[in-house]
């Protein structure tokens, strides 16, 4: 006998009851019955023996099963076995080949550099610090610290259209609050609609010390913009620097300790107008 | 990532590897899955959001590498063609002795997806709610397969059993 999805077959029934299905009989085997249920269906089985001798069968052979298979626990771990996050966790780990190679053509050196001078980026972001916030610095230089882990999560993420963001726009509050309990500071997506951009939803990924908020928008055109808040920035706040990598243009700065960057392939006028509408909403008025 | 949440995670190994030997019986080819399982655990560890148990989460996991991997085999034949279960008919010792071996190949012998929900359901003991999660169908499906599984397992160890040999009665169900 054997149940279909919508439509369990009633293998015994009681006045006033809800029939006994074969779905009850599964459940008492693996004790998922609640109290009420679990009296009826022992009543039931013990008119029926043909179906006590079925249970128990399966029964059996769960601990046939649990004998086989018990025994891998106690094994040691085998060497290979991650046992704990690679020091460094870049955000394309684990994702389809497909978008590592996308990720590698968009721009030659990248996700080499990436990998291997990450503390020499970092020194050389803290030593270019310094300049007011007031001012526009001017270096077409390539990214270094969060500026180029906000560009590669870009292009990373941003090709990606089936689900580029993990929650979506529709959900916005949720969206906050979830950001907000994982970043352990208010973060809230800034309205660019005035620039041509709406807010598709955002993610969480790894950096290098704790969670970074990736916001994603998108324009009618499809051109994908994202915005990239860390608060691992140490360090003077900083004016709004220009950057690129590869087919990415990036405008960042530091400000009391978070550190925003703005990634997409848009030109470096229209990102500049971007980058002041996020500097000026980026606390609660 | 907290201390606490990367001990949870460590903590599902052992499991992590007793489902994966269910899955694909080679004790090296159940690694892979549990390695390429881990990797992705750590990498999207910020995706699981606590709803539910971690568990759950990473069984999730595993289901879909398991079936990349059956997908991928699909597409080359010629490597699965050394399967690790072999085809002769193991005699049981004793009548109703079922040896080890005999019961790694009927479970080998489930559909995938069947193998899947029994492993998850009566050796795991999650419930049927968390499995449904785990492998991405509704709570109906769980319960089918859950069924069919059963009654072939039964029907098969009740042949090797009764006749003594496993290849003879393979009873199809519905």
């Amino acid at each position: 006998m054997t149940m279909d999805d919508h439509n369990p077959t009633p293998v015994g029934s009681f006045d006033n009851l809800p029939p006994i299905t074969e779905a009850d009989l599964h459940a008492y085997v693996d004790r998922q019955l609640g109290p009420a249920r679990l009296a009826q269906v022992e009543q039931f089985l013990a008119t029926r023996p043909d179906e006590r001798e079925r249970v128990r069968d399966w029964q059996e052979q769960n601990e046939l099963l649990r004998g086989l298979l018990d025994p891998v626990q106690g094994e040691p771990l085998p060497l290979r076995l991650p046992l704990k996050p690679t020091a460094v966790v870049w955000p394309w780990r684990g994702l389809a080949a497909g978008v590592l190679i996308a990720a590698v053509s968009a721009g030659s050196a990248w996700s080499l550099r990436g990998a291997i001078d990450v503390d020499a980026a970092r020194l050389a972001l803290a030593s270019s610090q310094g300049t007011s916030s007031a001012t526009m610095a001017s270096s077409d230089a390539g990214l270094t610290g969060f500026a180029q882990r906000a560009a590669i999560a870009h292009v990373v993420y941003s090709p990606d259209v089936r689900r580029p963001v993990e929650v979506g726009a529709d959900q916005e509050q949720a969206l906050v609050t979830w950001l907000t309990r994982r970043m352990g500071t208010a973060v809230r997506p800034p309205s660019l609609t005035s620039q041509g951009y709406e807010l598709i939803g955002g993610r969480l990924l790894p950096g290098e010390k704790g969670p970074v908020a990736q916001f994603m928008y998108g324009s009618a055109d499809g051109q994908r913009l994202t915005l990239y808040v860390t608060r691992e920035v140490v360090g003077q706040d900083t004016a709004f620097k220009f950057g690129k990598d590869g087919p990415v243009n990036v405008f960042y700065w530091v400000e009391d300790h978070f550190g925003y960057a703005i990634s997409a392939g848009a030109d470096r006028d229209a990102l500049m107008k971007v980058s002041e509408e996020v500097y000026r909403q980026r606390k609660p008025q | 990532m907290r201390a606490q949440d990367e001990a949870e995670i460590v903590a599902c190994i052992p499991s992590l590897r007793r489902y994966a030997r269910g899955l694909v019986s080679d004790r090296e080819r159940a690694d892979d899955l549990v390695q390429d399982t881990l990797e992705r655990a750590w990498a999207r560890f910020s995706m699981w959001q606590r709803r539910g148990e971690i568990r759950a989460w990473m069984f999730g996991i595993m289901h879909n590498h398991f079936i990349d991997r059956l997908r991928a085999q699909r597409r080359r034949p010629e490597d699965s063609a050394g399967d690790d279960v072999p085809e002769l008919a193991q005699r049981p010792t004793q009548a109703d002795a079922l040896e080890v071996r005999d019961l790694d190949r009927l479970l080998q012998r489930l559909p995938p997806e069947q193998r899947e929900v029994l492993l998850l359901v009566g050796v795991e003991e999650l419930s049927y709610q968390d499995v449904a999660v785990a492998v991405g169908v509704p709570v109906g499906t769980v319960m089918s397969r859950l069924s069919r599984a059963r009654a072939r397992l039964r029907a098969e160890l009740q042949g090797a059993a009764t006749s003594g040999s496993m290849s003879t009665r393979i009873q199809r169900v519905k």
